[in-house]
């Protein structure tokens, strides 16, 4: 394996744990709740057994939220399934909205962490791309990880199609540095560009990225 | 002598349901939403213990804990987490938590845990209250 794939794996499995690791989480709490939710029910019969009445209307908002936690983990299951299969193939048409719209619900919790949110605008057509799924989603997490370092609070994700290809712009709220105190791209975003045959202009006083992606790799 | 809990996790809908279980088993229940609101809770009212939730938006769990120690050093404090590794088990010892438990927990478990960490905090205030009339007495020569 080349030193350019060797790097892009080893991007491509910290970037898939990541994710994998927030979304475990979130379902961690779903379950707790369901845990919780039906640990109270349990009590509830218990409490009935020794002549406590029991509220039907308790019961129905018990029944409510395990049911809405249920959805809830199963979106999240649905997302991290769909996350694993942006890797099965090599090249592929999709939709970039759809694409973009996948990666802002996979770091929206991590992002909410610190207070921080990404924004999707749409254009009114799909946005179509024929390239590297999977690694156009990492090069993505990685240009919103570094304007999250920037404290940009809301970024805006803002997918286009040009003559060229597909304009992805990233907008922060302000400016960033010149020298912003590390270097942005790095290896590991040169090498995913490289592989994507994209580039990625900076315009730091406007707080803005712009990835570009030709029509077909 | 009941148990005076304060729940602390961003998740709303767990923190109305395990407070009420807590409360059939004769504890005394305050919640907060959030690190920030957990802080000033613990400003204005005293606790046995503090359970507390690892990942929340602003002032996270172990950055809580670190407040609430500094603050509070008698305080007991729990915390609880969607991903129980031994990195983070020795991270939120080393910051003074009592335990580290995973989500879903086990609330039976969890009530021992609050009656063992209710015990300690007294044991605390006694060993303090006896070191201050030690030096009361030293300093009236009695």
């Amino acid at each position: 394996m080349t030193d350019q794939w060797e790097t892009i794996a080893r991007e491509g499995f910290q970037f898939f744990g990541k994710m994998s690791a927030s979304i475990s989480h979130e379902i961690k709490n779903a379950l707790a709740i369901i845990n919780e939710s039906a640990g109270l029910l349990e009590d509830f019969s218990l409490l009935a057994d020794k002549g406590r009445p029991i509220d039907p209307e308790r019961l129905k908002g018990l029944a409510q939220s395990v049911l809405k936690q249920v959805q809830r983990a199963d979106g999240l299951v649905k997302k991290m399934n769909r996350f694993a299969h942006s890797a099965d193939d090599a090249i592929r048409i999709f939709d970039v909205g759809e694409a973009l719209d996948l990666v802002i619900s996979l770091v929206q919790r991590l992002y909410a962490m610190r207070e921080a949110r990404v924004e999707l605008v749409l254009p009114d057509h799909p946005v179509m791309a024929v390239t590297n799924l999977f690694l156009l989603e990492n090069i993505i997490w990685l240009c919103l990880e570094f304007l999250l370092t920037e404290n940009h609070k809301v970024v805006k994700l803002i997918p286009e199609t040009t003559g060229e290809g597909v304009r992805i712009s990233l907008v922060g709220q302000f400016g960033f540095p010149d020298d912003p105190g590390r270097v942005f791209p790095s290896e590991i975003e040169k090498a995913l560009l490289e592989a994507l045959k994209a580039e990625l202009r900076m315009e730091p006083q406007a707080g803005k990225m712009i990835l570009s992606l030709q029509k077909n790799i | 002598m009941s148990e005076k809990v304060l729940l602390v996790d961003d998740e709303v809908d767990f923190l109305d349901t395990l407070s009420e279980r807590m409360r059939t088993r004769g504890m005394e229940v305050a919640t907060s939403s959030s690190g920030a609101e957990a802080l000033k809770k613990v400003e204005q009212e005293s606790f046995d213990v503090i359970i507390l939730d690892m990942m929340m938006p602003g002032t996270d769990g172990l950055e809580t804990l670190k407040i609430l120690k500094e603050k509070k050093p008698d305080l007991q404090v729990i915390l609880l987490t969607g991903q129980a590794t031994v990195e983070k088990g020795i991270e939120a010892m080393k910051l003074g938590a009592m335990d580290f438990l995973e989500k879903p927990a086990d609330l039976s478990q969890l009530t021992e845990k609050i009656k063992k960490a209710q015990a300690k905090k007294m044991l605390l205030v006694e060993k303090h209250t006896e070191e201050k009339i030690k030096k009361l007495l030293a300093e009236k020569g009695w």
